[in-house]
């Protein structure tokens, strides 16, 4: 039993920390830009290196 | 991986004050193909190296070496999109910071509340769990519900402890005070090996207050900005004449008195002065409201905000920018929205009533229990037990739930509501004040004497007016439809078009262009050595006027009407919008007075404008609205902004706004019924976390189910 809450906790906190890390990175800065960028073909060659 | 590096270079920017980066407000960006453009555009420019746009906040930021702001803008403009350039500071504004935080908050609360309560329901639902055991379950929700507490409950105790200071009391402090005596209790209770732990309520308690707290902020979110947008207007680059007559480019706010500006056609006039060498004409629409274009003659004063629509001038400068009309009007603006800030919300005004009546509560539970004898531990508990169930987690909720359904539903409607107590204050009006140019009528000239031309002229001359930008071509050029343009046409700035060369010459323009006397019309036409024809151009009201001004009026509204522009023109739109009461001739700060002193006689009063010059006056009423056409920084000074310029949805937004207002006094009654059947069950011991956790969350459900009948609702008709 204890394994199970172990790892409840451990999968819970991951999670928290992967939304924590997406929130900071600003990827929900721009949600309506995202949206639309995705219709962008060309952005393979348009990002720099 | 690029889009990430580039959104943690955006947060950097702050420091970058140096010219490597900087933020333009880019409007009319809506797609895909706009950000390829823009993005594309820009980049390709020499020096920079990358360039991101936001669509939704309009923002691009640019990042590289020794680039030159105005060709950037330059290039923006071209592509067909307005630019405009931001101050480089406060690129992450507080309100980022402020957003990032909730979220955060709301993330941990989120997390802790699911795990918390799986932790417990096993022990309420587990069966025989030992005592041991059960308390090792709760030493652990403990573990994580209190670090996740004190982390996610930081909005509540900052706010807590701020009118604390202030020596007043809000929402929040019966909150905080429930958030820590709960989880107190609960340790109290887990040492003693007991039952009633409220590690679960208190983390559930957090989750849901912050559910409401993160709706009312994105509400609160896009109402800010209007004086920093105002500032962003004054950064404007001007060409200043050097001594030695050498032409440098310089922002505005560097302007000094006796500066000479050079100023083309389209240029608009960054601070006061008065005009150098020649006649021109020009736009004052957003400095009076007059809606046709001016001639001014050499050595006239010249207020800051015009547009010159003729011949390019030099312009010597009277005052700086800080004593120019539009810092003037920051300075309006910035007074009007503290003076706004005075609106106590609703909510508040529950919790002023709500907080002291729930500490005597829980006073008097604690001292009955005393008195019946019973031991101290178990007074307190049970006191404490009044203020976790009592703790206002439906009224938190009461409020922004309903707020963002009902600007949801405007939204769709063609209303952009842009905080959540504009829709409160808007439920309150008596009366309607609408400016005249732009708002009631369509804020361009449209020709009126096409019925007393000959025919065929009006083609002629429409041939001529094609080819042009002039704001009476325009309209000309409307008026007689798409067809054929003139070949050769010249234009003289100032004076007017031209084709053909002598004997066979075409001329449109101006009463002195085309040798013509006479003040009732404002464009002449003059083919070859005929007799010179003239048009004539007013302003029209806009179709649907006439018909608001009923319907308000049927809803016990006053109507009234102010104007910068003269009394002849505003009498006659007033008469076909049916508009009785009228003023003409007000500038942008007596529109402000007007507004003010309107306030001091006790009216609440809706504001309709789009000018600049009605951005103070917009500020400073009960609340405002600008239709879609208006000026960037009215839209900012507004509370609402229509998304057409069909004025109906006003009326729309008031119903809505009423039937708000009542679902949220609803809310209030139901969370109070709560309480009443809640309280005394606290107050006699007889409530198990259990019980006040399925209450707590019953009664949230409750009050948002409440708030979604207002989408659901059918669109009333607009006078029933």
């Amino acid at each position: 039993m204890g394994l199970i809450i172990a790892s409840a906790l451990l999968i819970g906190l991951t999670s928290l920390a992967v939304l924590v890390w997406t929130l900071s990175s600003g990827q929900y800065d721009d949600l309506d830009g995202d949206a639309q960028r995705i219709l962008l073909d060309d952005d393979l060659i348009e990002r720099p290196k | 991986m690029a889009a990430l590096n580039l959104s943690r270079a955006n947060v950097s920017a702050k420091s970058a004050t140096d010219g490597k980066s900087f933020e333009i407000a880019v409007k009319g960006a809506r797609c895909a193909n706009c950000i390829a453009k823009i993005e594309r555009g820009v980049s390709a420019l020499e020096g920079v190296e990358q360039a991101r746009l936001n669509l939704s906040t309009g923002k691009l930021t640019v990042l590289g070496h020794d680039m030159a702001p105005q060709r950037i803008l330059g290039r923006i403009q071209d592509l067909g999109y307005e630019a405009q350039l931001f101050d480089a500071q406060d690129v992450l504004g507080a309100e980022e910071v402020e957003g990032r935080l909730l979220l955060r908050c709301l993330a941990v609360s989120g997390f802790a509340t699911v795990f918390v309560m799986g932790l417990t329901d096993a022990i309420w639902y587990g069966g025989d769990l030992s005592a041991s055991v059960r308390t090792q379950f709760f030493w652990l929700a403990g573990a994580v519900a209190i670090p996740a507490s004190f982390y996610a409950g930081q909005p509540f105790f900052r706010s807590a402890w701020q009118s604390l200071r202030a020596r007043r009391t809000n929402m929040d402090v019966p909150i905080s005070l429930a958030l820590l005596l709960s989880l107190g209790l609960s340790v109290y209770q887990t040492a003693q090996s007991g039952m009633h732990t409220y590690f679960d309520a208190a983390v559930m308690l957090v989750f849901l207050l912050l559910i409401g707290r993160y709706l009312d902020f994105r509400l609160r979110d896009r109402a800010r900005g209007a004086a920093r947008h105002l500032l962003a207007l004054q950064t404007l680059l001007v060409r200043r004449l050097g001594a030695d007559g050498e032409v440098q480019t310089v922002a505005a706010r560097e302007i000094a008195p006796h500066d000479r500006l050079l100023l083309a056609t389209g240029d608009r006039v960054p601070v006061n002065g008065t005009i150098e060498d020649r006649d021109t004409e020009l736009d004052l629409s957003l400095v009076t409201g007059e809606s046709l274009p001016q001639s001014m003659a050499k050595d006239a004063r010249v207020p800051a905000g015009a547009i010159v629509t003729g011949a390019a001038i030099t312009l010597r400068a009277t005052a700086g920018v800080e004593n120019s009309l539009v810092a003037d009007l920051a300075r309006l603006l910035e007074a009007g929205q503290q003076a706004r800030s005075s609106y106590v919300r609703l909510a508040d005004r529950a919790a002023r009533i709500y907080v002291p009546l729930v500490f005597s509560l829980s006073f008097l539970a604690c001292a009955g229990w005393l008195i019946a004898g019973a031991p101290i531990a178990q007074a307190v508990t049970n006191a404490i037990t009044v203020l976790i169930i009592t703790c206002p987690c439906a009224l938190g909720l009461a409020v922004p739930a309903v707020q963002i359904v009902a600007t949801g539903r405007l939204f769709n409607q063609g209303v952009f509501v842009k905080s959540g107590d504009a829709l409160e204050r808007l439920s309150e009006i008596d009366m309607v004040v609408f400016d005249k140019t732009g708002t009631l009528t369509v804020g361009a000239p449209v020709l009126r004497n096409a019925g007393e031309l000959l025919p065929g002229v009006l083609e002629q001359a429409a041939r001529l007016a094609r080819t042009s930008r002039h704001p009476l071509a325009v309209a000309l050029a409307h008026a007689a439809g798409t067809g054929p343009v003139e070949a050769g046409v010249r234009e003289t700035a100032g004076a007017g078009l031209e084709s053909g060369e002598a004997g066979n010459r075409k001329r449109l323009g101006s009463a002195a262009w085309c040798g013509a006397d006479g003040a009732d019309y404002q464009l002449w036409y003059r083919d070859g050595h005929g007799a010179p024809v003239g048009f004539r151009f007013e302003d029209s009201i806009r179709p649907d006027t006439a018909q608001l001004v009923r319907d308000l009026r049927r809803r016990g509204l006053r109507v009234e009407m102010l104007s910068g522009d003269n009394a002849q023109v505003v009498a006659a739109i007033a008469a076909q919008a049916g508009i009785s009461n009228w003023f003409a001739g007000v500038g942008p700060q007596y529109k402000a007075q007007r507004l003010q002193s309107l306030r001091e006689q006790g009216h609440r009063v809706l504001m309709v404008g789009d000018g600049i010059n009605d951005a103070a006056a917009l500020a400073v009423a009960h609340v405002s609205l600008a239709p879609g056409s208006a000026t960037d920084i009215s839209q900012r000074a507004s509370d609402m902004v229509l998304r057409g310029n069909a004025l109906a949805p006003i009326l729309e937004a008031l119903d809505v706004s009423q039937r708000a207002r009542r679902l949220v006094l609803q809310n209030f009654a139901l969370a109070i019924a709560y309480n009443v059947t809640a309280i005394p069950m606290a107050a006699l011991g007889m409530v198990t976390p259990l019980i006040a956790a399925a209450t707590m969350a019953g009664s949230s459900l409750l009050v948002t189910l409440n708030a979604l009948r207002l989408s659901t609702g059918r669109r009333k008709t607009p006078w029933a």
